[in-house]
């Protein structure tokens, strides 16, 4: 995925002013940057929120431009954001709703029901959810940690090509941490790139990443490994700033 | 678990069909060019409501019931707990419009206009496949009524109310506005004045029809009434399920709809009342429904109002006799632009009864979804048990609902419970789904079907579509589906 120089402005409000980031099959980036930097509007835009308005720049996808798709045809093309605060989508049963997503997302692979829904049951348990919550409403009545969690099954279960993670950290306790970052990594490969965003360094800590950026006032102004997360970490972003 | 996964490719195969499905609501919205054989003219007076008695050759009795309640009409004031309803414009209203002068038991009898009308709205075919018996009401008048042969040497008894009135007076003046009598409501009241057609169906002891009975009602003219009186009785240890269906084309002048529905479901019988209103948004609808449930009966409403500019319908339930039970089901939707002021009345009156109430509203838009409930459990109704359920749906993220149930316990044995809830297709549910692959349509299709799921077994199929049909219609011209 090639974003160049990517500017999008919501509420008549410009946010991101010009962010240029690649992320290839095979390839973990972390994206951070202090609180209101603009990281979860990057990945709103990335994914097409209708409430986001790009206004310059491109985004594109194993040479397909993505700038004008709409959200489901980014969601085909092989995009997936773990959103940071998920919405609860009350009355939608987890069932039908990964079931409709995946037929759209693999149209060609004829998976019975009962055999798609051992598959969901599996990655439930997995991330520690109880197989009942398949016939549960989406993110309804779900804790901020379990929240995530689906966001995890989610990914396992519709196998994006760039996974975006948006503070997934955040709001869970350090068991249920080792076992999304175990997901994360099984499902890493070499056709899966990865970009996690977090303004801290709990999770860099399990995956560690190749590539580590920094967004602030709506660009990336820096780019290198992970001793630039070390630095943060140790000194927070004011030597970034001061530069 | 197998149950549940039948269930789920069904749900699939529903969202196969409303891909795929394309009837537009213009095709009830049409209207006729039919010019009514006999009308009354606009306006009510005294004298309006003598010429209707007059034509239709009435009973004295029921002249002198009217011109008491065009008394009780003229003296009540227009309710104003509710919705704004002084776009009624009663001086230019037309309150009687005869289309023709059959009341025909054969659909080839019906005049050619009126029976395309019928046809093209898929009545004879319903008829023909689903019912035990079928009314065409068109305008004021019942226009076709047929009853299978069995159900008919049974003893059981389904025509238009004007044609029972002169048939069987003794058995209609044994029910006839005692459940909602012309001092009920001001409504109710103008319903006894000037009313025409609707049903009288009388199903006779221990006679249990298992395939259900329909009257379809019709509204062609532009700024006209139409006040239909339904009676259906359930004698001793009987069943019946009756159904209404009912459309009206938009015209630019609003109609007025008010109609009075009594039930009287006898001891040990079970009677379900079905009613889908499908009118335009140029008609105000405001009806008077009511059921007495006596000793070990069962009644069941079950009502889908998708039209209309302001609908005000509250079923009641006076739960008269020991184990009595009631239970209410309402899908409202509310599109932009309309009020469904909506809910129901379970009045406890005897031991043991039960009931059970289950709301759900739709708003689109500025459409407003209103529930307004009453639970009455008197003293004496010892061990008396009722539920209330109201979920609201939001279509957009300005659409807003809202619940006003009145409670009023005076037995201390009963118990009773409410639950609500509140779901949204806005901006963000839409967001997250159709960044998961599906598309707008779909998404909200399976917000909408979801919401319906715990009623489905309970409404129609092609209600569910219907519903959902309007409401993606609803939402295109929003220009918010891509
Ligand atoms: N939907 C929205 N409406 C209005 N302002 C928004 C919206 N989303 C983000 N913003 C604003 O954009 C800025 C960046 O926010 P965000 O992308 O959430 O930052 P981060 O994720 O880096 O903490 C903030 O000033 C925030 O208030
Ligand atoms: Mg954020």
């Amino acid at each position: 995925m090639e974003i160049k120089n990517l500017s999008a402005s919501v509420e008549g409000k410009e946010i991101l002013k010009g962010v240029d980031l690649k992320v290839s099959g095979g390839e973990i980036h972390a994206l951070m940057g202090p609180n209101g930097a603009g990281k979860s509007t990057l990945g709103n835009v990335l994914i097409g929120h209708p409430n986001y308005v790009i206004t310059g720049g491109s985004i594109t996808l194993d040479g397909k431009d993505l700038t004008n798709a709409t959200p489901e045809e980014r969601a085909k093309a092989g995009l997936f954001l773990a959103f940071q605060s998920p919405v609860a989508v009350v009355g939608v049963k987890i069932s039908s709703f990964l079931r409709a997503a995946y037929k759209q997302l693999h149209p060609d692979d004829n998976i019975k029901l009962q055999e798609f829904y051992d598959m969901v049951k599996k990655e439930l348990r997995r991330v520690g959810l109880d197989e009942s919550f398949l016939s549960r409403s989406v993110n309804d009545g779900f804790s901020g940690g379990e929240r995530k969690r689906f966001e995890i099954v989610q990914m396992m279960i519709l196998k994006p090509k760039i996974v975006i993670l948006d503070e997934i950290d955040s709001g869970l306790d350090v068991d249920a941490l080792k076992l999304v970052a175990e997901e994360i990594k099984e499902y890493h490969s070499d056709s899966v790139g990865f970009l996690i965003i977090t303004h801290y360094q709990r999770i860099l800590k399990d995956i560690k990443p190749e590539f580590v950026h920094v967004l602030m006032d709506g660009r990336v102004i820096r780019n290198g490994d992970h001793e630039l997360s070390d630095r943060i970490e140790e000194e927070g972003y004011e030597f970034i700033r001061g530069a | 678990m197998e149950v549940e996964y039948s269930k789920e490719e069904e749900m699939e195969r529903l969202l196969e069909d409303l891909r795929k499905s394309s009837v537009r609501k213009e095709d009830w919205e049409f209207h006729d060019n039919l010019k009514p054989v006999y009308s009354t003219g606009i306006g009510l007076n005294k004298s309006v409501v003598e010429e209707i008695s007059e034509i239709k050759k009435e009973p004295d009795w029921m002249r002198r019931f009217r011109l008491k309640a065009l008394e009780i009409f003229l003296s009540k004031p227009m309710p104003t707990w509710g919705p704004d309803l002084s776009g009624i414009d009663w001086e230019n209203t037309n309150y009687y419009n005869r289309p023709d002068d059959v009341k025909s038991r054969s659909w080839d009898e019906v005049p050619d206009q009126i029976k395309d009308t019928f046809t093209k709205l898929g009545i004879p075919e319903m008829e023909q496949k689903y019912l035990a018996g079928s009314v065409a009401q068109y305008d004021s008048e019942g226009v076709y009524h047929n009853l299978k042969k069995v159900w008919e040497d049974k003893g059981v008894l389904f025509m238009d109310l004007d044609s029972a009135v002169k048939e069987h007076p003794d058995l209609v003046k044994n029910y006839f506005c005692r459940a909602v009598p012309a001092t009920d409501n001001k409504f109710a009241a103008l319903n006894g004045a000037v009313w025409s057609g609707g049903s009288f169906l009388y199903v006779p002891k221990g006679v249990r029809i298992d395939m259900p009975l329909q009257t379809y009602f019709r509204m062609n003219g532009e700024a006209t009434g139409q006040f239909e009186h339904t009676i259906v009785v359930a004698d001793e240890g009987s069943k019946v399920h009756y159904i209404e269906g009912c459309t009206a084309p938009r015209w630019d002048r609003d109609s007025l709809h008010s109609a009075i529905v009594e039930i009287y479901a006898h001891k040990n019988s079970e009677a379900r009342y079905t009613s889908v209103q499908n009118w335009s948004k140029s008609v105000y609808n405001m009806p008077t429904k009511r059921a007495w449930v006596d000793e070990n009966a069962k009644m069941e409403w079950v009502g889908g109002s998708l039209g209309s500019k302001v609908t005000m319908l509250y079923p009641s339930s006076y739960l008269r006799g020991r184990n009595a039970s009631t239970h209410n089901l309402n899908i409202s939707l509310a599109g932009p632009g309309t009020v469904k002021d909506t809910g129901a009345k379970a009045i406890h009156l005897a031991p043991n009864t039960s009931s059970r109430i289950v709301a759900k509203s739709i708003s689109i838009e500025d459409g407003k979804a209103i529930y307004r409930g009453l639970l009455r459990m008197n003293k004496g109704a010892v061990h008396s048990k009722s539920h209330v359920q109201c979920d609201a749906l939001l279509i957009n993220d300005e659409s807003q609902s809202f619940t006003y149930p009145h409670d009023e316990i005076y037995e201390p044995t009963a118990t009773f419970g409410h639950e609500a809830t509140v779901g949204k297709i806005g901006t963000e549910e839409l967001a997250y789904m159709r960044s998961r692959g599906l598309s707008e349509d779909e998404a909200s299709s399976m917000i909408v079907l979801g919401f319906l799921d715990d009623v489905m077994k309970e409404i129609p199929m092609e209600f569910a579509v219907e519903m959902n049909r309007l409401i993606k219609l609803e939402m295109g011209k929003l220009g918010s589906v891509g």
